[in-house]
């Protein structure tokens, strides 16, 4: 048995009904799958829909019975394995707090202009980062504020869409 | 022009009448008390007044499987909901179409741990196929309808409705079933054709093929069953069947090899092992059934038929998958069979079949009736041979006498048997066959029981003789959890820890002071008179059948064992189970 590990991004398409969230989190705890991370906002406010973004891992037939147990729920209108479809745009944002003084708050400030990552927020000793990229970029970034007074992160979680024309 | 205007709870029962419901299993208390005052004064619905909330959900599954319709169940609020919940997941896992109003506490008052008050969406999220908490009276007769068109499309399952009391109470317009349109939820009833056709190709150049046949055929139709028994004859091909789906193909007929699995026949499971090609029809390689999951029919190729995508690759590698109906993609099987006016290879299925034959000539249920002792096996035998002439309906406890009754009863028909395979919960056979009783006033129904599961809900007797159901309750008594005693004996060296049965009641006492007759058999001479004044009485009885307490069912595959490691009876030694067996339940 083929039982190497994948990571999938898988774009879901719900209605944004009570109670929808936790029908796909407990989905994925209940049947022990994993969550690396997962988005979800409204996209169609006239026709209350939602889309969830979900990166998990697992072997290949573990992934195909994801997508098909969240196709199987009842609010799910289309389930969209971005990672297999192809081409797509992956993004996340984070804040990043740092507080420093002297040479590691001008470090900070250096490292955060080649990330290209805005300040937000600053006072005499701290910068709040914002910083939008790739997860492997965002974490590049988080390694190198951790020398330099880093104390604080909020990440948005990976949201995703498929090159092309073609939308979901 | 404004439309009738009608209370929640009216327009509870109005959308229940259009859905075609007849009868409803419930048990009052504050939060439903609006709905129970609206069904005082209607006719169309009748209430069946149970014991527990248990009872009343496995009642409406034994209702639905027998007669192929939704269940309906109806309960109070908190522990009215806490109690349904183990039939909820029973009629999960066995895909029964349930739909179970709850009651729940005013709109205002969730959230605040009112009296009686519990997360009811919350709890059963995990163990319904979808469930709703109603929050305006606008949307009340949408989400009925709703309700019973996902119950019983697609996979059919378990629905929940949760209603506040002030939803019941509020006034709004009734509107009656849309036809089944839904916005996300549509089901593939249709298979694929290309795959369709090539999945007929295979078989017929299957040289040791088996139909490998679920509770999926029994869920898709009567239609299902028959189209499957046509088809299986045009090719002359052996057949077996999951516990789900005894009576799906007639156990009598020769191209029947019983059931496999756990403690399917020896034949069955041989055949599975050593096929080339294997058609699933609405199975789903349960762990009961395949064992030892990497030495799963090693050889063959495994065409799928399933209504739910899921259960494709889920636990077995699958070479042809056709998502759809059962009843429908047959029909094209038979269709394009008989176009292509397909023969199968007759010198390889001779051969086959000789091989199978072989293998039925160790006749491995066989037991032996002697001594002053009841086997259990005959019991059911004798069960069998005595009501096999009569429209007779089985329902199950859980446990040795389950899988006895599997082995020995022979169905013919589907919907005759109702047994809790997935989940495989004590005390469902009692209400079970209170609710098939219901279903069919006139047939005989019998719960085959085993003393410790049917007390579990012993309760509903007391419904039983309310509603003058003539239930039998046929109890292999062995003063054990024998299933458990067994397990004990072959895995945990005869440890008997917990499962003997103290202190049990007289049953026939215990019958009588329910209003029902009790009748007991404790000689192999008595078993035929003591079913036959069963069958003869027109009120409920209980037949306490004293059986051999040391009898194991075999065949048995050890857990974590594969297919050909089957052990025959008491004599066959089993290699010890492995430490990955034994962890496994
Ligand atoms: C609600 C529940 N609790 C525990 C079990 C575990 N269990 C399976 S079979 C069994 C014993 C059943 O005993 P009995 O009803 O007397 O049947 P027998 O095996 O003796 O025929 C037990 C405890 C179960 N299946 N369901
Ligand atoms: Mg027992």
């Amino acid at each position: 048995m083929e039982s190497t590990i994948e990571r999938h991004t898988i774009a879901v398409l719900v209605d944004n009904e009570p109670g929808v969230l936790a029908r796909v989190i407990g989905l994925f705890s209940g049947r022990g799958y994993n969550i690396e991370s997962l988005t979800v906002a409204e996209v169609d406010p006239q026709d209350s829909r939602s889309r969830i973004t979900v990166v998990t891992t697992g072997t290949p037939m573990v992934i195909e019975q994801i997508k098909a147990q969240l196709d199987r729920l009842v609010p799910v209108h289309r389930v969209s394995d971005l990672t297999m479809q192809g081409p797509h745009v992956e993004r996340e944002l984070a804040l990043v707090k740092v507080v420093s003084s002297g040479d590691k708050r001008v470090e900070a400030l250096r490292i955060a202009d080649i990330f290209r990552a805005s300040v937000v927020d600053s006072t005499i000793d701290s910068f709040v980062f914002e910083m939008t990229g790739k997860t492997d970029k965002l974490n590049a970034f988080v390694k190198l504020m951790e020398p330099l007074g880093l104390v604080d992160i909020s990440r948005t979680g990976v949201v995703a869409i498929a090159r092309g024309k073609e939308g979901m | 022009m404004a439309s009738e205007q009608l209370t929640g709870s009216e327009i509870v029962l109005r959308a229940l009448v259009d859905q075609d419901v007849d009868v409803i299993f419930g048990y009052p208390g504050g939060a439903v008390l609006p709905i129970y005052d609206a069904l005082y004064q209607q006719n169309s619905l009748r209430h069946i007044l149970v014991r527990q909330e248990a009872g009343a959900v496995h009642a409406a599954e034994g209702y639905a499987r027998s007669t192929g319709k939704v269940g309906v169940v109806l309960v109070t609020s908190g522990p009215g909901a806490t109690n349904a919940v183990t039939g909820l997941t029973d009629a999960l896992m066995d895909s029964i179409p349930l739909v179970c109003l709850t009651g729940q506490v005013p709109t205002h008052l969730i959230g605040n741990d009112a009296f009686q008050e519990a997360d009811t969406t919350g709890i059963t999220r995990p163990c319904t196929k979808h469930n709703y908490l109603v929050k305006s009276i606008e949307e009340l007769p949408r989400v009925m309808h709703e309700a019973f068109y996902i119950a019983k499309s697609g996979r059919p399952g378990p629905v929940v409705v949760d209603l506040p009391k002030d939803i019941l109470q509020a006034m709004g317009a009734y509107t009656p079933p849309n036809g089944g349109q839904h916005k996300s939820y549509r089901p593939q009833v249709k298979g694929d054709l290309n795959r369709i056709r090539e999945a007929v190709a295979l078989i017929a150049e299957a040289k040791r093929p088996i139909f490998y046949c679920g509770g999926g055929v029994i869920n898709s139709g009567k239609a299902a069953s028959q189209l499957l028994t046509e088809f299986v004859r045009l090719t002359g091909y052996p057949c077996t069947a999951t516990l789900m789906g005894l009576g799906c193909y007639p156990a009598s007929d020769r191209q029947f090899l019983g059931m496999l699995g756990m403690h399917g026949t020896y034949e069955a499971n041989l055949a599975m092992h050593d096929c080339d090609v294997m058609i699933n029809v609405g199975a789903r390689f349960d762990d009961r059934v395949t064992g030892k999951l990497t030495e799963f029919s090693p050889g063959s190729k495994k065409i799928h038929i399933d209504i739910d995508p899921s259960s494709i690759n889920k636990n077995v590698h699958v070479d042809l998958p056709v998502v759809g109906d059962v009843a429908h993609v047959i029909e094209v099987m038979i269709k394009e069979w008989k176009a292509r006016q397909y023969q199968p290879d007759q010198k390889a299925l001779a051969a086959w079949w000789k091989q199978i034959d072989q293998w039925r000539s160790r006749d491995c249920l066989k037991y032996h009736q002697d001594g002053e002792l009841i086997k259990p096996q005959y019991a059911i035998e004798r069960l069998y041979e005595l009501t096999k002439d009569r429209e007779t309906y089985i329902t199950t406890e859980v446990g040795q006498h389950q899988m006895w009754a599997a082995q020995f009863y022979k169905f013919e028909k589907p919907n005759r048997w109702m047994t809790s395979g997935g989940l495989g919960t004590m005390g469902y056979g009692l209400p079970a066959a209170m609710g098939v009783q219901i279903g069919h006033p006139d047939a005989l129904v019998i719960d085959v029981a085993g003393e410790a599961s049917v007390i579990m809900n012993i309760q509903e007797m007391s419904t039983i003789a309310q509603y003058r159901l003539p239930v039998k309750v046929f109890i292999l008594n062995n003063e054990y959890m024998g299933m458990v005693r067994q397990w004990q004996e072959l895995l945990h060296g005869g440890r008997y820890a917990e499962s003997y049965m103290a202190s049990l009641p007289d049953f026939v006492q215990l019958a009588e002071s329910f209003h029902a007759v009790g009748l007991r058999a404790e000689r192999p001479d008595q078993v035929d008179d003591v079913i036959k004044e069963m069958i003869a009485c027109d009120k409920a009885v209980i037949a306490d059948i004293l059986v051999d307490k040391a009898e194991n069912c075999f065949p048995m595959i050890p857990s974590g064992a594969a297919h050909n490691e089957m052990l025959l009876g008491p004599d066959d030694k089993a290699k010890p189970v492995s430490e990955e067996g034994m962890v496994l339940v």
